[in-house]
């Protein structure tokens, strides 16, 4: 007689503990519907540009189809390293100070792997991206998070991170610009922050794969502030800038003794990160400035199209500076996120992503990715102001104009 | 101006509004500025691509390398502004190298497009010679690939 193996049982217990993303949730009821628009992309709307898909298709003629060395290809590294210290004026040594991995996904878990041990704190800042705490779960590690509002830009402040420390804090998460708020940290936040890290031992894990995709002031890389190359991990990647997402590569950059104990994980896990992909990233980095400024100016015209279009619907929406989402607070309908999402998608076939999938901190919010065209967007506003509208018959909403988002100081367009 | 500019070459169905939102202008400054761009014939017009073939009407279109002598003080204009005027031609270029004046002429018929070239263009006082090449088919118009197959394939909701 055989028995049934008990698979459940045997999962282990943090995997089990963990939940699916939100997002994959959502993602379940929109692929049944037809017609639908969907906001709910976090990924550009271009292809990557065809100068750096043809240098990938050359290379495989080429027979570019084997292994790399463990830490990548070294052209790709020192171009990285040259793209470093021109954008952002920090210098990395390619040779023994930069890893390229399978997107700043892997580059987030070797360095949350390599750095956690069970019982350590780390601090994330909420709402933010999908896989900061599962990730930090895995670890044996516990997320702190550090809740932000919109009432404050959804800016992580240096009183909230020290409030939050404790001796086992170890790890102090960035994503500037975020997702899913679009929230930028500048230069002056970051140095009180980056002040704050020194002052209490912390490592910064900062996620910076929206950084090319700031529209208002100049994006900080957290390793050029004084004191700061020495205690942080810097990771970043090709997927946003360069429409780059399917090809699965990015890179680390920290200490030597940081970086050479993630290419050991690297190495037993992952090998290399793929061929084709590391030399589409390195024509992207060598050849692809003009079209990926191109992209960024489009993005920027439509972040203004929907902030105006939030704007008219009456939904407050903390200023976006970066990255490509918009935030807006869905509260006055009286809806829950997830219930204002599949209400508007059953409604009006219109995909937005429930801020709750971002953690309890974003609940009461939604997402919607402006990675879509400007057809697409007047459209999908279009349909989303007669859902809120008729919800306003039902006399639950206030709408409140506000006033012109960029003039206002701290970019907040809060209705009162 | 240039970025308005930038934006109508791309897509001329923007309205003043929606241009003044992307670029974070006055609306009426937008307006102004597109006035007074048509005005100094900076935009010289506005048209649709169209694919004619989707909707069964047939079009021939040709390109014709013209040799001509050119004039004394005139050079090749008088004889490009000749050809210029006739409705059957949609472009005509000078070009350097083989041959002086590159037509574009659009007809319903291969014969139409002939006989146009021979009754009317090869006529015309100073062109010495003319090739004709017929255009089999479109790949890429006006900076647009005609059938690029690559269609939005994004899931529909990704973190």
């Amino acid at each position: 007689m055989t028995t049934q193996t008990d698979w459940l049982g045997r999962i282990n217990p943090i995997v089990r503990s963990i939940q699916p993303s939100g997002i994959r949730r959502f993602f379940d009821l929109v692929a049944e519907m037809k017609g639908v628009i969907s906001l709910g992309v976090g990924e550009p709307d271009f292809v990557t540009p065809w100068h750096i898909r043809e240098s990938c298709v050359y290379a495989l003629e080429k027979g570019y189809t084997m292994y790399t060395s463990n830490h990548g290809l070294l052209e790709l590294r020192e171009e990285i390293a040259r793209d470093l210290a021109d954008s952002y004026g920090v210098s990395y040594n390619p040779r023994d100070e930069v890893l390229i991995t399978v997107g700043v996904s892997e580059g987030f878990d070797l360095a949350m792997r390599t750095i956690l041990c069970p019982g350590d704190e780390v601090l994330i800042p909420a709402p933010s991206y999908v896989s900061y705490a599962p990730v930090t779960i895995m670890t044996g590690a516990v997320p702190v998070f550090l809740k932000t509002s919109m009432e404050s830009g959804f800016q992580v402040s240096p009183e909230m991170v020290e409030k939050a420390i404790t001796p086992k804090t170890k790890v102090l998460i960035l994503c500037n610009p975020n997702n899913p708020t679009g929230s930028t940290i500048d230069r002056k936040r970051l140095l009180e922050i980056a002040e704050i890290a020194r002052a209490y031992d912390l490592i910064i894990v900062s996620d910076e794969i929206y950084s090319r995709l700031t529209y208002v002031g100049e994006h900080t890389c957290v390793s050029s502030l004084p004191g700061m190359r020495e205690r942080t991990i810097l990771l970043n990647g090709f997927s946003k800038s360069h429409a780059m997402t399917g090809w699965r590569v990015g890179y680390a950059a920290g200490h030597p003794d940081f970086i050479s104990a993630m290419t050991k994980i690297h190495q037993y896990t992952m090998l290399c990160a793929p061929i084709t992909a590391q030399v589409a990233a390195l024509e992207a980095l060598k050849n692809g400035k003009i079209a990926m400024n191109k992209m960024v100016e489009h993005y920027n015209h439509r972040r203004r199209l929907v902030l105006q279009a939030l704007r008219e619907i009456g939904l407050p929406c903390s200023e976006p500076r970066g990255a490509f989402y918009a935030f807006p607070e869905i509260r006055s309908t009286g809806l829950s996120s997830e219930d204002f999402a599949q209400q508007l998608l059953k409604e009006e076939k219109v995909a937005v992503v429930p801020g709750n999938a971002f953690g309890e901190q974003g609940e009461g919010f939604i997402r919607c990715s402006y990675a879509a065209s400007v057809d697409d967007l007047t459209e999908a506003f279009r349909r989303m102001n007669s859902f809120v509208s008729r919800r306003v018959s039902k006399g639950k909403v206030v709408i409140v104009s506000f006033g012109k988002n960029e003039s206002k100081k701290e970019g907040i367009c809060r209705t009162v | 101006m240039k970025k308005i500019l930038e934006l109508l070459e791309n897509d001329a169905r923007l309205t003043p509004q929606t241009i003044a939102v992307m670029l974070n202008m006055k609306e009426d400054d937008v307006v102004r500025a597109i006035k007074e761009l048509e005005e100094k014939n900076v935009i010289v017009g506005y048209f649709t691509l169209i694919d004619w073939e989707k909707v069964g009407e047939e079009k021939v279109s040709a390109i014709i390398e013209v040799k001509i002598t050119p004039q004394r003080d005139l050079g090749y204009d008088a004889v490009a502004m000749r050809i210029c005027r006739f409705p059957e031609v949609k472009t005509v270029r000078l070009m350097s190298g083989a041959y002086d004046l590159a037509v574009v002429i659009e007809g319903q018929t291969m014969r139409e497009v002939a006989s146009f070239v021979t009754q009317k263009l090869a006529s015309i006082e100073h062109v010495l010679s003319t090739a004709t090449h017929f255009v089999l088919k479109n790949y890429k118009n006006q900076g647009i690939i005609v059938d690029d197959g690559e269609e939005d394939r994004r899931l529909m909701v990704t973190p």
